[in-house]
């Protein structure tokens, strides 16, 4: 079954990069996602841990999470890019900005990454190896660079040169840091336990780990796998990545690669859990999400493109998490709802930003107006997101933020609690005056300029409007299956209801 | 006692004649005789005989300068030990005293350069500054490497010990090695040899200590190129004392040993001026950073 | 043995400063694959290397450090034609005194970090950190593309470094996914300094700048 999920999107990938372009990409895409998210959605009924192969993948209530999230990202992704990849967009295309033609790269190529991609991805949530989940993280910044580049022109080569060196330099820190981890297992090894870097003997074992080690491997993962989760200051390459990749990339990235991150880092907390320092590793993570916030609300007041804007509210979100993360009890529960809240609302916003690209030819707010009137669809998903990132009642994402204010209160961190609410208050100011400014206005740049398109197929709003309306189900009901999953998988980050 | 007054004697008597074979050897590479072996001295005799001559823009400063020089630079000598054989006066803590006599010597050349007014001696004092506040970080880290390594804080016990151990027989490794290469490059800057400054050349533009006691003669030159040579002979015996790994139960051959490795020093250099071009001054700094790094890596490598 | 591996630490850190210091981008290619081959030499130190494969991965992964990725580098520059010259941000006697700083600094921070008993030198710990700094200080402090991918294996040398040390008994397939990662991601910087240097004519990377807040 596991090898299953990996295989399916690996062995789809592969086929994808022998078979030049042509229409059997576009349906193999959908085709082998949609089987991937059917497996994984199979997975939630059969007993866990439903299947290992070598110890090494497992799926405990963690990586179904995730992995559930990442699986039904990549199938929304899967149908909207049938729009995006339409023959239609094998002429070249008229940059906005400076004037001259550009290419995309091959479909063939495209959609192998992506497959490639969604593989790396499956194995980052299902792996219980510490190696082998830095090598599964390092597989997606591979994996994913080049479709970055999807866009051959400079800017988005300058995005994908940043994202490479700055995840891969990142990972080589968190790459160091398991090699500590190693060695804080000597101890444990000269008493003849049998040690190695399964998380469950780890976690068994915990208590017999040298305790400086232990820190400072926490810390190089923290500094490496935080880089690619976005964790300010080491976030840099996440505003350009974010604004110059493709926009079904954008949703991947946002929606599903910056939770891989954060499970990384999520096994590791668990692990200072178990070993007796879990209050060093929250007040890290505190520190870090707290800077986050503060960082992205500071910048999200003064942006005015609106890509560059969803990637800073990414940082934002991101902080939320670690900060949930770092209360621990309910806050924990609150932040791992926030990672799917996130990731739902995220990828459709980007999705619908796509949309608004394509029609538009323009990133800048100033230039998108009167949204309602022009792209009546993609315009209300795009207003309706907005209004659920920044954390508006209908949606799912204020239950999480209020659960993770509920953590904070409750643990008497009042400082806390006040950069926290600060942070969201401005991004909240900050997004809505985006919200207003392009739902009505008028449209400057409208009339879509010779290059739009101009209308909006089904697809292409389909997808983004699912994903809308699963935040909104959440916000309104929450199933109990994915509340005790959300409860099983906080139990090892200490969190508790 | 008689050995520490031996090496103060010798080191007064035979310190020109580390020069000597140096130039000698730079002779023999270039193919040439040479000057004759004894030829120091018999400048110094002649600088001695004649008379100076003071201009009339110099204050005291001027005068009193190549005294203070001989004199500080006499005062490091009381402290100087060789190998086995311990300094005149040791004391605790003598290893800063050297340093600040070294540097005490060259407050003086510097400022009477500077009181000549010269535009030539004002840039010579100038470089001679910028080098030696590197050189100086080399050699005190370094010091502090060694008395660290050997937990004893004057320059005798520290040399002693050293030479006891020696850098290749010590089993911590190669500290030794790595403060005895950083005070090769030390010497070489502060006493003006090749890579550094070149003691031979004659455009006042490239010079840097000789440009210096440009306007200096008689006794008052004869006591500066006497310093000069007594100075080689300080920290040339800090660096056998360090890198040297001989050692004699007795004091005497351990005395010969010591003066045989500083004429093995002194052919050494002879040998790096014959084979290396001198550098570009803005490649010097580059080199005493080397050194620098050289001697922190020693401490760190101790202190660890 | 202790002074054969404190002297090969010392080597160690003698190259970084020379990648510090060092102002033609031969010299840095030079240093990284010696850095690697010394490494390997580590690994010959007996310290309970008792199964044969981890010599064959050892000498495999040396061979790939010192010896192809150093000629990819290499190729890299014959074929984008890059200047020799490293064009530095900072002044190289100004990298090289920031050196002894992050060496200071590597020094303090590796003091509560003890070995395992095992026969391994407590220096070891610093020395990792420290390359692992230099690497990160030449990614930034360093204009070109190709610096940068320098910078970058340094910082591999670190972590194999490290590898090769303690975490030796690690699985083998760990450590081929290790390997081969650093391999695609040193083969994926070249294709993209190639895309680069075609797109902008060169790879200064302070070409690189139009997208900032």
């Amino acid at each position: 079954m596991i090898w299953a999920l990996i295989l399916i999107p690996t062995l789809a990938g592969a086929a994808a990069f022998m078979v030049p372009s042509g229409r059997f990409v576009r349906v193999l895409l959908p085709v082998s996602a949609a089987a991937h998210f059917g497996m994984v959605m199979a997975a939630w009924t059969l007993p866990l841990p439903f299947s290992a192969a070598f110890d090494w993948l497992a799926a405990d209530a963690l990586s179904l999470l995730f992995l559930s999230v990442a699986s039904g990202l990549f199938l929304a992704v899967a149908i909207y890019a049938i729009f995006y990849l339409g023959p239609s967009r094998k002429r070249p295309i008229k940059d906005y900005l400076e004037g001259y033609q550009f290419a995309d790269r091959s479909d063939s190529v495209f959609v192998g990454c992506l497959l490639l991609f969604l593989a790396a991805m499956t194995v980052v949530c299902l792996a219980r190896h510490m190696g082998v989940l830095w090598v599964a993280v390092e597989a997606t910044t591979l994996a994913s660079a080049p479709l970055i580049y999807h866009h051959r022109h400079h800017r988005s080569l300058e995005a994908a040169w940043k994202y490479l060196l700055i995840c891969s330099v990142g990972i080589s820190l968190a790459l160091l840091g398991n090699f500590f981890l190693a060695v804080s297992t000597a101890a444990a090894s000269a008493q003849g336990r049998e040690m190695s870097l399964l998380t469950p003997l780890l976690m068994k074992n915990a208590a017999l780990l040298s305790p400086e080690w232990l820190k400072a491997a926490f810390l190089l993962m923290l500094v490496g796998y935080g880089t690619k989760m976005g964790l300010a200051p080491m976030h840099s390459w996440l505003p350009d990545a974010h604004s110059e990749a493709p926009s079904p990339v954008s949703a991947l990235l946002s929606g599903a690669l910056l939770n891989c991150a954060f499970l990384a880092i999520l096994r590791m907390q668990a692990l200072m859990e178990a070993a007796g320092l879990g209050a060093f590793g929250r007040e890290r993570l505190i520190f870090f999400g707290l800077l986050s916030m503060a960082w992205a609300a500071m910048l999200l007041v003064s942006q005015t493109d609106y890509k560059r804007m969803l990637a800073y509210s990414s940082v934002e979100h991101v902080g939320v998490m670690a900060v949930g993360v770092g209360l621990g009890g309910i806050a924990a529960v609150g932040a791992l709802f926030h990672a799917v809240n996130h990731s739902l609302v995220k990828a459709a916003l980007f999705l619908a930003a796509g949309n608004i690209l394509a029609a538009m030819r323009s990133k800048d707010i100033h230039d998108v107006g009167g949204l309602l009137k022009a792209l009546p669809a993609s315009g209300a998903l795009w207003i309706a997101g907005l209004f659920a990132v920044t954390g508006s009642p209908p949606f799912g994402l204020f239950s999480s933020e209020l659960l993770i204010l509920k953590g904070a209160l409750l643990s008497g961190r009042f400082v806390v609690t006040g950069i926290y609410l600060a942070a969201l208050a401005l991004a909240f100011a900050a997004i809505l005056r985006v919200a207003l400014k392009t739902a009505y206005g008028s449209p400057r740049a409208a009339e879509a300029g010779p290059g739009g398109s101009g209308r909006e197929t089904f697809f292409a709003v389909a997808a983004p409007a699912a994903l809308l309306t699963g935040v909104l189900i959440l916000g309104l009901w929450l199933p109990p299956a994915l509340w005790r999953l959300l409860g099983e998988a906080a139990a090892a980050l200490g969190g508790s209801f | 006692m008689i050995f520490p007054m031996l090496h103060v004697f010798l080191a007064l008597i035979a310190s020109p004649l580390l020069l000597s074979v140096i130039n000698r050897t730079k002779a023999f590479f270039g193919g040439r005789t040479g000057a004759p072996i004894l030829q120091p001295y018999l400048d110094i005799a002649k600088l001695l005989r004649k008379g100076t001559v003071y201009s009339r823009t110099t204050t005291w400063i001027f005068r009193a300068a190549p005294s203070v020089e001989l004199a500080s630079v006499m005062a490091a000598l009381a402290v100087t030990p060789l190998g086995a054989i311990p300094a005149l006066l040791p004391f605790q803590g003598d290893l800063v005293f050297l340093a600040y006599s070294l540097g005490l010597m060259r407050f003086f050349t510097v400022s009477a350069a500077l009181d000549t007014g010269s535009a030539f001696c004002g840039m010579g004092a100038s470089r001679e500054v910028q080098f030696s506040a590197l050189a100086e970080v080399a050699l005190l880290v370094g010091l502090a490497a060694a008395a660290c390594l050997f937990r004893v804080f004057s320059l005798t016990d520290i040399c002693r010990q050293a030479w006891a151990a020696g850098p290749v027989s010590w089993e911590g490794g190669g500290t030794l090695l790595l403060v005895a290469a950083s005070f090769l490059v030390v010497l070489l800057a502060e006493n003006s040899r090749i890579p550094v400054d070149d003691p031979n050349t004659h455009l006042e533009l490239t010079m840097i200590h000789e440009v210096m006691i440009l306007d200096h003669g008689g006794p008052d030159l004869a006591f500066i190129e006497y310093a000069a040579a007594l100075k080689f002979w300080i920290l040339g015996s800090l660096l056998v004392s360090l890198a040297l790994p001989l050692r004699f139960a007795d004091p005497l051959p351990d005395l010969a040993a010591g003066l045989i490795g500083l004429f093995f020093l002194a052919v050494t250099v002879g040998v790096i001026e014959s084979v290396m071009a001198r550098l570009k001054l803005v490649r010097v700094p580059q080199l005493l950073v080397v050194a620098g790094v050289l001697s922190f890596l020693a401490l760190f490598d101790v202190m660890r | 043995m202790q002074s054969f591996l404190d002297i090969l630490m010392i080597l160690l850190v003698l190259l970084n400063f020379r990648l510090l210091g060092a102002s033609q981008l031969g010299t840095c290619v030079h240093s990284v694959a010696f850095q690697a081959v010394i490494i390997g030499l580590l690994a010959l130190l007996p310290h309970g290397l008792a199964p044969s494969w981890t010599w064959l991965m050892v000498g495999a992964v040396t061979l790939v450090k010192a010896v192809v990725l150093p000629g990819l580098v290499r190729r890299a520059m014959r074929e984008t034609g890059v200047m020799q010259e490293l064009e530095p941000f900072l002044g190289y006697t100004v990298s090289v005194i920031l050196g002894v700083g992050l060496l200071a600094a590597s020094f303090l921070v590796a003091r509560p970090l003890r070995v395992p008993a095992g026969g391994m030198t407590q220096v070891l710990v610093p020395v990792t950190i420290f390359t692992m700094l230099t690497g990160l200080y030449l990614i930034i402090a360093r204009r070109k593309a190709i610096t940068q991918v320098l910078g970058f294996l340094v910082m591999e040398n670190s972590i194999y470094l490290f590898g090769v040390a303690f975490a030796v008994e690690e699985s083998w397939l760990v450590q081929a996914g290790v390997l081969l990662d650093v391999f695609a991601a040193v083969f994926v910087m070249g294709i993209m300094i190639y895309h680069i240097n075609r797109e902008f004519d060169n790879i200064d990377t302070d070409r690189l700048s139009d997208l900032k807040d």
